[in-house]
This record gives structure tokens, sequence and C-alpha cells, in this order.
């Protein structure tokens, strides 16, 4: 599976030592959250993250999910998402194929930047999960104006 | 405990014999196929499909689903990328004999369902024993 993970820093040695070890502790590595929760499947859902100057994007692609069955939730930079996808059994069928993801996930995502809980905007549209994250004020880039005194 | 890296979503494969006419990667949807009593149903996980952009054929035993993806956030600077986004093409051959001109679709949440109902000759068949 192939994962860029894009570093604003640059390709300086011990950058690339606290890279990885900041991967791990956030649980953005390259094999998903590196502890699961009891009574959750090995399947985590995947998440694609990107940013723009006003805020942090997460998007998740989860078929067959109502909106009542997902529970997001931000602390400062931590969004956690959790997904309910009950188990159907149903009686007297044969199954040939059963590959598509059944249970209850969490996962949690570490945001690049403090981001504003009030304006977090999801919208679920066939199957796909697209969250907002305003980043909060302290957290935008400013402009700084440098002014010439000579 | 370990975790063994598997996303809900397969690799993106070239897939032989699809001609594709825009240039993009092509997953395999993953599937349920639940064989009822006089029915198969396919429920095939195809998010970011367009309604209008699934095409399901079926020929002469062979089931095909294509579900075309409108690109999104192509030029975006992504910190955490585990997931690509492509159109889903898979194909099954079906054992069962189908009655093909019943079959019936319905796409919601990013699920395609496919209702194949068997042939009449091909449903169980309860034969009374005369004592």
């Amino acid at each position: 599976m192939a994962i860029r993970i894009w570093h604003p820093f640059g390709a300086f040695p011990l950058a690339h030592l606290r890279r990885e070890m900041e991967r791990v502790l956030s649980g953005l590595g390259a094999d998903g959250p590196d502890w699961v929760w009891p009574g959750t499947l090995r399947n985590q859902p995947a998440v694609n993250v990107w940013e723009t100057g006003e805020s942090v994007h997460v998007e998740l692609e989860v078929p067959g999910v109502k909106s009542d069955q997902l529970d997001l939730s931000v602390v400062g930079s931590q969004l956690a998402i959790k997904i309910e996808r009950p188990e159907v059994q149903e009686e007297q069928v044969t199954y040939h194929r059963r590959e598509r993801p059944v249970g209850s996930f969490l996962r949690v995502v570490e945001l690049p930047s403090e981001v504003d809980p009030g304006k977090v905007e999801a919208e679920l549209h066939h199957g796909v999960l697209a969250i907002t994250l305003p980043k909060a004020e302290a957290a935008k880039p400013r402009k700084i104006q440098v002014t010439a005194t000579s | 405990m370990a975790h063994d890296g598997r996303t809900t979503k397969p690799p993106a494969e070239q897939v032989p014999g699809l001609e594709q006419t825009r240039s993009g990667a092509c997953y395999r949807p993953s599937v349920d196929i639940v064989e009822r009593p006089d029915e198969l149903v396919v429920l095939a996980d195809v998010p970011g499909a367009s309604p209008d952009g699934i095409d399901v054929q079926f020929e002469e035993g062979t089931l095909t689903i294509h579900a075309k993806v409108e690109p999104r956030n192509q030029d975006v600077d992504f910190l955490v990328r585990e997931y690509g986004v492509g159109d889903y093409w898979r194909t099954f051959q079906v054992a069962e004999t189908v009655d093909a001109g019943k079959i019936s679709a319905d796409y919601a949440d990013g699920v395609l369902a496919l209702h194949l109902p068997k042939a009449e000759a091909a449903k169980p068949r309860k034969i009374p024993v005369k004592i």
C-alpha cells in the first residue's frame, strides 16, 4: 500500500527520526493506528488528510453507513471518528463472498493544528464522509508586516 | 496488538480487458454475495460513484460492474493519503441460472445492490413423495 506523508520539515537526519516518532505516536502511521480498541475489527477505515491555510480536511470512505451510525468528536487537535456498522446475519442463506467491513470502528486522527470545534462541518455523500475543520484563530498563518525603519 | 495494515480498499490494479477512456486508477470493490432461495444479491462498496456513472452488464453468466467516480481532491497536498480515488471495476462468473430480464439494481450511501432473481428452473423445488 503506497502511503505518502508530506511533512513541512526538510530532510535533516534528526528530523527524520523525529518524524518517525511523531508518526507512531500520532496514529497516522503507515499501518494505521498503532493501538486498536478492544472489540474493534482490524480493518480500520482509511483516511485522507490535507490542510489549507484556513482549515484541515479529513475524508473517509464509509459506504453503507448512515449518518446516525457515525459519531464524530473534536478535542483540541484530535478528531475521534466512531462508526457502528451492525452485523446483519440472515437465516437460511449462503454467503458466497463476505468482504465488506462490519463492526464498530474507532479511529483518532491527530490533526496538524488546533481547530475550532464549534465550526467543524461533516458531509456524507454517496458513502464519502468529508470533514472540514476550520483552524483555530491562533493556528492560522498570519502575515506579518515588515516596516523598514531606515 | 499487531495491526495488519489492511484498509478497506484493495489497491488499484491494472484491469485486463477494460478499456479506459480516461486515465486514472481502477479499484476492485469489496462485495458481499448472498444467495437467497430465489435470488442472488450482490452488494458492492463503491463510495464516491455517481448514480449515473454506474454500469452493470450481465452476459452469458458473467456479471460486470463498472462504477465511474468523479475525481476529487486532485491537486491537494496530502498530509496523510491512505486511499486513492478512482473508478471501480469487478467481474464475476455467476454459476446460478439467472433471469437476466429481471435483474434490478439500486444505489444508496455508496453501496450498489444488485438483485439477480434465479430463473424458474434453478429455484429449489420441493418434490412431494407419494406413498
